[in-house]
């Protein structure tokens, strides 16, 4: 892999995504290599954070101490700008299709994305 | 050509006491009893897994504990889909000869065994651990995803969801081995608690203790024959995040391979077996298998459509929403009751006509899908 950028997934501010040099092929799992065509050594690159919703559920009911002291947490899909979807956090009045834009919040001792409707 | 000679079924629910391997054993017995075979018959072990006693080599500690040395066993894991991947697999070994008699087994003892938290933490693991674990995601979460993605495109209400839970109470109320057996209405489904919207306490499939087994053997063994005409798979990802969008997902594939396999049309089904985690994986696997056009199952549901006197009784035995879930065991009954309609012995849930039945299982996030169709013969 080409340097490692750190993001959230490493307590960083970031959310960053991978493109396949050879067949331009986009995907938000780091892999050594790319899943569509197999070259290694796809860019890492750091995503703009905007995306827009494709999907949320509201966990009312958490498994752990840790994440009930949180409930309710909107969970969401979000299809990201750069043509990557990702599972993130939100605001709980975010409806799908709405256009939104990341931070990031300290969830369960971890930090984790959370998207806001964009201004 | 393979037939399913046998098959056994514990209630669900709680059995204080009883260990994986008890509730394993049990439903084995009584599969080989149906079966009118003995140990020594069964040349073939298949099961499943348990995450309440995990072990890497499950097949053989069970075939030791039962008394079996079969010249083919191990274990196989593939979530929600294991027990008709398993099923799938023993048809192959059967019909290319490695093995005569397969028994095909899965028990635990979930509900007693664990704590519930401990349950949902387990099964949320199916989830990516550095992309969505950390997010606090549970199953239920993974599903109101779906489902709220679902009701965006297709204009699915909460209350059409709500029709599949009535279904499956209302069908496990008729079978004394179900984990319940109160009748519930669409407005005690909406009340219930929210867990994951939009998913409520009634959407979800409970936690239980069962074990459940079959025989699939070369030769009939009974007078009743039920025969594996043909089966299939598709997987198109593990994880919710990776999974294509609704009108791709894997159902639609695997039913389509498992009708190319055997010649069925879906008009030929007559009884329908399929898998019902929570109310939306049953809604969405109706449409996609074609039981039900799209966005159009739940008036199906309403219309006594899928009820036993319906022109496509399903799941009579109440489901994984009613009947329970054990695991692997849960999606495993309803193979179970499939075949008692087919051979006539479902008691007061007997349909009229189980002659040839659609069974479908869905494994992870909609990731993994088996699709089988059984025939009686006499």
């Amino acid at each position: 892999m080409s340097e490692r950028l750190a993001d959230w997934t490493r307590s960083e501010e970031a959310v960053t995504y991978q493109t396949c040099t050879a067949c331009g092929h986009v995907q938000y799992f780091h892999r050594a290599f790319c899943a569509a065509c197999g070259a290694s050594n796809p860019r890492v690159a750091r995503a703009s954070g905007k995306g827009r919703v494709y999907a949320t559920s509201l966990v009312c009911r958490a498994a752990t101490p840790e994440t009930r002291a949180h409930v309710p947490y909107n969970i969401l899909l979000v299809d990201c700008a750069e043509g990557f979807r990702m599972m993130a956090h939100g605001e709980t009045d975010l409806a799908i299709g709405d256009e939104v834009t990341a931070s990031f919040k300290p969830f369960a001792g971890k930090l984790v994305p959370f998207f806001a409707k964009r201004k | 050509m393979s037939f399913i000679t046998g098959v056994g079924l514990t209630s669900f629910g709680k059995h204080e006491g009883s260990s994986s391997l008890d509730l394993m054993s049990k439903a084995a017995q009584a599969a080989l009893d149906d079966a009118g075979l003995k140990r020594v018959d069964i040349d073939g072990v298949l099961c499943g897994y348990s995450t309440v006693s995990p072990h890497i080599m499950l097949a053989t500690v069970f075939a030791e504990h039962f008394g079996i040395r079969p010249s083919y066993a191990h274990a196989v894991q593939v979530g929600g889909a294991t027990g008709l991947a398993m099923t799938m697999l023993a048809h192959h070994l059967v019909e290319a000869g490695v093995a005569r008699n397969v028994l095909v087994v899965a028990g635990e003892n979930r509900l007693t065994g664990q704590s519930r938290d401990a349950s949902i933490q387990a099964l949320a693991q199916v989830g990516h651990p550095d992309y969505e674990v950390p997010l606090g995601p549970t199953i239920p979460a993974y599903y109101g995803l779906v489902a709220n993605r679902y009701i965006y495109e297709y204009g699915v209400t909460e209350e059409d969801l709500a029709e599949f839970a009535v279904l499956m109470r209302a069908h496990a109320c008729s079978h004394p081995g179900a984990q319940f057996h109160d009748p519930i209405t669409v407005a005690d489904v909406m009340a219930s608690k929210p867990v994951a919207m939009p998913l409520k306490l009634l959407d979800c499939c409970p936690v239980s203790d069962g074990g459940a087994a079959f025989v699939i053997s070369r030769e009939r063994t009974g007078e009743a024959g039920v025969r594996i005409r043909g089966c299939a798979q598709a997987h198109t990802h593990q994880h919710v995040t990776a999974a294509p969008r609704l009108s791709e997902l894997g159902a639609e594939i695997s039913v389509a391979r498992a009708k190319e396999a055997t010649g069925l049309a879906i008009s030929n089904v007559r009884y329908a077996a399929i898998y019902d985690s929570f109310t939306i994986t049953l809604a969405m696997l109706l449409e996609d298998l074609g039981l039900a056009g799209r966005g159009e199952a739940a008036a199906r549901v309403r219309a006594g459509h899928f009820g036993r006197d319906g022109a496509m009784p399903m799941n009579t035995h109440g489901g994984l929403l009613s009947y329970g879930h054990c695991g692997v065991g849960g999606a495993m009954a309803h193979l179970v009751e499939a075949h008692l309609q087919m051979t006539g012995r479902a008691a007061t849930r007997q349909v009229r006509d189980a002659s040839i039945a659609l069974l479908h299982g869905d494994g992870g996030v909609l990731s993994s899908h088996v699709s089988m169709f059984l025939e009686r013969v006499r």
